[in-house]
């Protein structure tokens, strides 16, 4: 299986070049600290997506850090500011697994992230562990959503739970949260349609989806999952924080990391809502999910994943 | 944080008293906070470098008005630059002289390229045209499906091949539209990565083989620094004709417009306002800079003066 670096060299390969010279010039390039190589700084986190906020605040806590450790070597620099991204970041968060009955995902996000796709990956994921896992089919607006997940089923070998198009998304849950109890499962993943976080009926709709879910099981959903597309630039924030109060994103997944796009936004919305980001996407094959490292994260901003090792 | 524009600007200018002209130094200043509102609306950072040197070179030596207050003499300037950029003939799709008009729709995944298939289909088939859906997306889940619901919901032909080569299914989908009196073939193709040198050839090779009239770059609204590589690829590669703008309902500020077409030079022909059918409507340069400054009401105010 191709690491998350192999993965991200590969896309990076066109790119790579340009940017990771640029950061070189901006670390080993001169011969002293200087106001320049802040300023350069500062521009490879905004073409990042990091957004001007974050990176002024970056730069600011590396200028701390430089004067703390006495440091005078631009050499040096990489490092610490990786570790403050990484920082910034959090730890590795593993997903929330109930002890004892059904866990529910609840997978949320605007329009054409890669929410069912997240979810072909993950259930692929779960029965390759041995869980016993099935679908809902709870986007019942979007032309053909319901089949798609039902191909995604197929592949997986996973149930999917549906009923019409145009049904009511939280009886889709329902029905779902019923047969997991029932027929004893450990997963149960619901897919939801594509939503704009600025429609309020839709957003409606979600709310009732997750207490639908939370009336039939206590705890549960033990994850809601708030999927974004890395090419996304600072409307990401919006999205985090209008999620987060609809419908209690307890984490994030950063897909299309395969790209060029770096999804440096994830930095500013740890600063705003510290939601953990727990998965990346690279790709539109079942195996194209990969945990999320901090530290990895940090490098691979920077351009910098050919010097890291596999994972 | 927009809204602060004009507030942040009338605070540079404070010091400025009575009338005389705008010195380098206030418009530096200036300068700064305008540079960070296009930066924040995810407007490219060289777009915004190059975007804020004009400006400023305009704005140096302006005569400071008794109507307007500088602050607002510069925002009218930015304003005015911005839909120069991204001006130009919008809304029309040209249409071939002996039919069938060949329109492609291409771009990164989950951008809106088979639903904006079906708005255009709509659209043109409200102008009296009768448009014929071509699906090879052969290789995302249900693809084919999806544009089979959309074509159905609009009582609007769709031509499949199943998983064959979409090359092939795209030749002979026109045969298919001479046959059946079809005048506008529109294609949709699988979301692509604009680094994917194999999709990319594919798309070249369709390009190829059914000379389009229209090559459409299908763009998200949403995306941020790399709308200018994504956007380039895809020029480099196929030529574009233009662009469609697509999930404008949202609350991006959507600097992207402008990015795109700062490094293309392709004009934004559409824009895509939801997920209903009708939801297509020509690019309006106007609204799409007052939107990135996130400032209707004072540009209205402005206008006014
Ligand atoms: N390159 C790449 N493409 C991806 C990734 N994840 C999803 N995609 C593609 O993105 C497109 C949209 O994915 P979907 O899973 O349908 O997205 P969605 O959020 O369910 O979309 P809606 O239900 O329409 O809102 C598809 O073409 C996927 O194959 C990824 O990590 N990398
Ligand atoms: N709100 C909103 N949603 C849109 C718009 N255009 C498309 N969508 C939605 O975005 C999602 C992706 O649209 P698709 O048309 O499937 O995108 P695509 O580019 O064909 O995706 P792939 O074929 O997977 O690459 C769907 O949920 C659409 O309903 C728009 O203008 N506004
Ligand atoms: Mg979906
Ligand atoms: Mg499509």
């Amino acid at each position: 299986m191709a690491g998350f670096f192999a993965k991200l060299k590969e896309g990076l390969t066109k790119t790579r070049q340009n940017f990771v010279e640029k950061v070189e010039q901006v670390f080993t390039g001169r011969k002293k600290i200087d106001e320049d190589l802040y300023e350069e700084l500062e521009e490879v986190l905004i073409r990042s997506d990091v957004g001007v906020t974050t990176s002024f605040e970056l730069v600011e806590r590396l200028r701390k850090e430089v004067k703390q450790r006495k440091l005078s070597e631009p050499s040096e620099l990489t490092q610490v500011l990786q570790e403050l991204i990484a920082e910034l970041l959090g730890e590795e968060v593993q997903l929330n697994i109930a002890e004892q009955g059904p866990s529910i995902i609840l997978i949320v996000g605007v329009n054409g992230v890669g929410k069912t796709t997240t979810i072909g990956k993950l259930a692929n994921r779960f029965k390759n562990e041995g869980k016993r896992v099935i679908l809902a089919a709870g986007d019942t607006f979007r032309a053909a959503a319901i089949d798609q997940l039902e191909v995604w089923g197929e592949r997986c070998g996973v149930e999917v739970i549906k009923q019409k198009e145009g049904a009511d998304p939280a009886a889709v849950a329902y029905d779902a949260v019923q047969a997991a109890k029932s027929r004893n499962i450990d997963v149960v993943i619901v897919d939801t349609a594509g939503r704009l976080h600025n429609k309020v009926n839709l957003m409606e709709e979600l709310r009732k989806v997750k207490r639908v879910i939370e009336r039939e099981i206590p705890g549960a959903p033990q994850e809601v999952l708030l999927v974004l597309d890395a090419t996304t630039g600072q409307n990401a924030l919006q999205q985090a924080k209008l999620f987060q109060e609809v419908a209690g994103v307890t984490g994030i997944v950063l897909t299309k990391l395969d790209g060029t796009a770096k999804g440096g936004v994830v930095l500013g919305i740890q600063g705003e809502t510290r939601i953990p980001v727990k998965w990346i996407g690279i790709g539109e094959g079942m195996d194209d999910l990969r945990p999320f490292v901090p530290k990895d994260f940090a490098a691979a901003l920077f351009g910098r994943a050919d010097e890291e090792g596999e994972r | 944080m927009f809204q602060g524009l004009s507030d942040k600007l009338q605070e540079t200018f404070k010091r400025l008293k009575g009338k005389g002209k705008l010195k380098e130094a206030d418009v530096n200043e200036a300068m700064r906070e305008v540079r960070v509102a296009l930066l924040e609306a995810d407007v490219n950072f060289k777009v915004v470098k190059d975007f804020v040197a004009k400006v400023k070179e305009r704005s140096i030596g302006l005569d400071v008005l008794e109507s307007l207050s500088p602050a607002q003499q510069v925002i009218k300037i930015v304003h005015e630059e911005m839909i120069t950029l991204m001006g130009g003939a919008t809304g029309k799709i040209l249409i071939a002289s002996k039919p069938p008009t060949v329109i492609m729709l291409i771009g990164l995944q989950g951008a809106g390229k088979t639903t904006h298939a079906a708005k255009l289909a709509n659209m043109l088939n409200k102008q009296g045209k009768h448009p014929l859906l071509v699906a090879c997306d052969i290789y995302r889940p249900a693809a084919i499906k999806q544009l089979q619901v959309l074509g159905e919901q609009l009582k609007l032909p769709v031509f499949s091949m199943g998983q064959e080569s979409p090359v092939e299914i795209a030749k002979a989908s026109l045969k298919h539209a001479n046959s059946n009196g079809q005048d506008v073939v529109i294609i949709d193709t699988a979301g692509r990565l604009h680094i994917n040198e194999e999709l990319m050839g594919e798309l070249r090779d369709i390009k190829t083989a059914v000379k389009p009239h229209e090559i459409l770059l299908v763009v998200d609204a949403m995306t941020g620094q790399d709308a200018v590589n994504v956007a380039e690829s895809f020029h480099k590669e196929l030529g574009l004709d233009g662009v469609i703008l697509t999930k404008l309902d949202g609350d991006t500020r959507g600097g992207a417009a402008l990015s795109i077409k700062a490094v293309t030079g392709c004009t934004i022909k559409f824009a895509g306002m939801g997920e209903k059918m009708d939801a297509i409507e020509p690019f309006h340069p106007d609204r799409m800079a007052s939107r990135i400054l996130g400032m209707g009401d004072v540009l209205t105010l402005i206008e006014k003066a």
